[in-house]
């Protein structure tokens, strides 16, 4: 036996473009697509490849960066989640009319269920709305398979092609085959052609045009023609299916017979959907089931909607993720069989929180404690988890924390007595989303604070560097861009700096900053600490501070419930909080939580 | 040799390291030459909330188990069980690390070991994971002998992942390498609490 890798899906998708001679490739981080560059980065530096791998401010500057390297000749990729596609769907559009030369694939991971993301939505519906090829996975070792036959459909017909996994192929393990690197230069050779790269209106018609007639051709190209996987199976029934769902059908209608019994297709290219094969479904079968996440990309384009069986007409729901076990349930209807209706109870979890020790609790107290009657707007990141303390009143978008404070702000600002606005984003999205917002904020004079929790790395995703990390993705050094610069340099006057450790000088800062905003307009604080996790390992230079509980404490759970770190417990009715030695990182910050003063330092003994 | 199935579900919270233990898991299974498929959970609720992954040894087209399908589940947390018990099939096997006895209505068996408090007392708070891996690989190679096959991988299996991905970490392979054989000598040595049809 060869030897094989364990990879997990997003590397495997590294591992593809690299053996297909990526040249180019850029990212923002976002679950479930985080791991594709730095494996990528990974190979780079093992195998001494001459490509370029960096993590880019945001998804569009992403996006257009890895598009001019395939106008260039280059092989290139970009990689972002699916609300981070919405981030470039500008770019995303016009590419798709002007077309590319080097062989552009654009890796946007989904996340039914969803796990970690705002939206379930389909990237898929939006390779469709901007016209391009897009595929779809089944799993790690498809995903690999896949990015050869997008650079080579990219290639052939000179358009970008979306390659869309789902959580389930990004975050599966997989003992793959990992092939040869090539290591050869690929060269850039840029030939100008305004009236493509630089068209104007008038060319644009010709260029939709063109598109057209590419995407009707790309829907009679034979490599992505859909598979049949039971070719000897006789049926008037068939399910079509495609991505992880492929993988589920598969082993339920093996493990159930149904594989003998009903013709099954797997769609490899959802949009555009091969011609032949609606017309060869309408020929064969009388029934057709599409099975697909999330929504119904490959339905929609089934003409003769009176034997299709799908998400519109109910038969598979159109919301959520389709574990195996609903989809067991959902064939054997279909097939009219008797099958096992098996689910999880529901049990509830725990929930999520922010890691004990982590600088984003500690700021979240202060903020609550200087303003307590504030309106606070968060953003997207770790501290998004400052919902359980009751310090985020709103979540929408990348950076939305900035322009939403100031759409309270104009709300309220002819009423008496308008309500503070603090704001919290992270340092990582400040840079991808924040600045635009925080220029408008100050043009508009709009009175609020914002708060900048800085932990010096994007760590919800994984602790990806920052522009102000002065690393990229392979390590090489970079220059920074310093936080407290750009805010002045938006035009804010006052900004000022401090450590979330120091609960009190926090909270008189914030109280400043308040009164400051209130007469003056926009008012900033980085609060910055690293986080926990990325620290982890490296040299330790800070000082702990272990944690005693004394008898003073009667057990009101006031620690708990507004500051909520996950080592302090309180059980049964033993009437104390306990310290959980496995869990507490010695941060010392809840001594200065507990009213009754009954959390102290422990000295030395 | 290659119609060995198994599939096992790894529960537990955010920080406990259940993807460490399903990697090791997976990888012993990439040096016995047999096919692998695992399924895991990153992002939210990785920060303290509920972890599990599914582990799926043998020919597979999907990373995920069905309810009732999984041979047995390694929790880390004993609260799990009530949450992703029903993940093993009537007459499977849990391991659990928990400090005291779980109640179940689930057709299992428990095995019980207090990883915690040996992870504590031996001064290596991180490494109970580990230590609830040795103690299951004592009890359920045990377990599938007596049901008639093999369990996929021993401890030694183990072992030498371990020493091939933490080579360049000799102070994490040592601890690492303690914590398994703390774990496999409380199950061998019967110490470790043991429910249901293997009770010691
Ligand atoms: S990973 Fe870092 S930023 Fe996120 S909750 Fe933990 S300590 Fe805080
Ligand atoms: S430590 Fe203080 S706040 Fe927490 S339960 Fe005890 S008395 Fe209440």
């Amino acid at each position: 036996m060869k030897t094989r890798k364990l990879m997990l899906g997003n590397e495997a998708i590294a591992q593809g473009l690299a053996e297909n001679g990526c040249r180019v490739a850029t990212s923002y981080p976002g679950t479930p697509a985080s791991e594709i560059l730095p494996a990528l980065a990974d190979l780079k530096n093992e195998t001494g490849v001459p490509a370029h791998v960096q993590w880019a401010v945001n998804e569009k500057v992403a996006f257009e960066i890895a598009y001019a390297a395939s106008i260039t000749g280059l092989r290139s990729a970009v990689s972002m989640k699916q609300v981070g596609l919405n981030v470039a769907s500008d770019p995303l559009m016009s590419a798709a009319y002007m077309g590319t030369r080097g062989g552009f694939v654009i890796i946007s991971a989904d996340d039914p269920g969803p796990h970690s993301s705002q939206t379930e939505q389909d990237s898929r519906l939006m390779a469709m709305m901007a016209k391009i090829p897009v595929l779809d996975p089944d799993s790690p070792a498809q995903a690999k398979d896949m990015t050869a036959l997008a650079y080579d459909i990219s290639e052939t017909f000179q358009i970008p092609v979306m390659l869309r996994p789902t959580t389930r192929v990004c975050h599966s393990r997989q003992d793959i085959q990992a092939g040869p690197v090539p290591l050869a230069d690929a060269k850039a050779d840029f030939k100008k052609d305004p009236t493509r790269w630089a068209a104007t209106p008038k060319f644009r018609y010709q260029l939709h045009k063109q598109l057209e007639t590419k995407l009707n051709d790309i829907a009679e190209f034979e490599k992505t023609a859909p598979v049949r996987l039971n070719p000897e199976v006789v049926s008037s029934k068939a399910v079509v299916t495609s991505g992880v769902c492929a993988a589920y059908v598969r082993e339920v209608m093996q493990d159930s017979g149904l594989m003998e019994k009903i013709s099954l297709y797997q769609v490899l290219q959802p949009y555009p959907l091969h011609l032949r094969f609606m017309e060869e479904l309408v020929q064969h079968h009388e029934d057709v089931l599409v099975i697909e996440e999330t929504d119904p990309v490959i339905e929609m384009q089934l003409a003769d909607r009176h034997r299709v069986k799908g998400k519109l007409n109910g038969v598979v729901p159109g919301v959520g993720e389709l574990l195996p076990e609903r989809i067991l349930e959902i064939i054997g209807g279909f097939a009219g069989v008797e099958v096992p209706s098996v689910r999880l109870p529901d049990v509830p979890g725990r929930r999520p929180t922010l890691c004990a020790g982590c600088p984003h609790r500690a700021s979240f107290f202060a903020i609550k404690r200087a303003v307590p009657k504030g309106i606070y707007t968060g953003d997207i990141g770790c501290y998004t988890l400052g919902l359980n303390l009751g310090a985020v009143d709103t979540v929408l978008c990348m950076g939305a924390a900035i322009s939403q404070a100031a759409g309270f702000y104009h709300a309220y600002k002819d009423q008496p007595d308008p309500p503070d606005v603090v704001a919290t984003i992270g340092d990582s999205t400040f840079f991808h989303a924040g600045i635009p917002a925080l220029v408008d904020a100050v043009v508009q004079n709009v009175r609020f604070v914002l708060v900048i929790l800085d932990n010096s790395t994007t760590a919800m995703t994984g602790n990806q560097p920052t522009p102000a990390s002065g690393i990229g993705a392979c390590g090489e050094s970079l220059t920074t861009v310093d936080i407290d610069a750009v805010v002045r340099g938006c035009g804010v006057r006052f900004c000022r700096e401090a450590d979330p450790y120091q609960l009190d000088a926090l909270t008189g800062l914030l109280k400043e900053a308040v009164s400051y905003a209130r007469e003056n307009g926009p008012a900033v604080i980085i609060s910055k600490h690293p986080c926990l996790i990325h620290r982890r390992g490296a040299a330790r230079d800070v000082v702990s501070v272990p944690v005693a509980v004394t008898d003073a404490c009667d057990g009101c759970g006031y620690c708990i419930r507004h500051f909520e770190c996950p080592a302090l417990v309180l059980k049964g009715d033993s009437g104390r909080v306990t310290i959980d030695p496995m869990a507490c990182s010695q941060c010392g910050v809840c001594i200065h939580v507990c009213p009754k003063h009954a959390l102290i330092e422990q000295k030395n003994n | 040799m290659n119609t060995l199935k198994q599939q096992i579900i790894i529960s537990g919270v955010g920080g406990q390291g259940v993807l460490f233990v399903t990697r090791v898991m997976a990888e012993a299974a990439i040096a016995k030459g047999l096919p692998v498929f695992t399924s895991e959970t990153h992002g939210m609720a990785q920060r303290g909330g509920t972890v599990v992954s599914h582990l799926k040894i043998g020919t597979f087209a999907s990373p995920m188990i069905r309810p009732y399908q999984a041979d047995g589940m390694i929790s880390l947390k004993a609260e799990n069980i009530a949450i992703h018990g029903s993940y093993v099939k009537p007459g499977g096997w849990v391991v659990v690390n928990s400090e005291h006895d779980v109640e179940t209505d689930l057709d299992v068996t428990i095995c019980r070991i207090d990883a915690d408090g040996l992870a504590q007392s031996s001064g290596q708070a991180r490494s109970a994971n580990l230590i609830v891996l040795g103690f299951a690989l004592a009890r359920i190679s045990r377990q599938a002998a007596d049901a008639g096959h093999r369990f996929f991988c021993d401890v030694e299996d183990i072992r030498s992942v371990l020493e091939a991905q933490l080579s360049r970490k000799k102070p994490m392979l040592d601890a690492s390498v303690r914590a398994i054989e703390t774990g496999y000598n409380q199950g061998i040595n019967k110490e470790g609490v043991c429910d249901g049809l293997y009770t010691v």
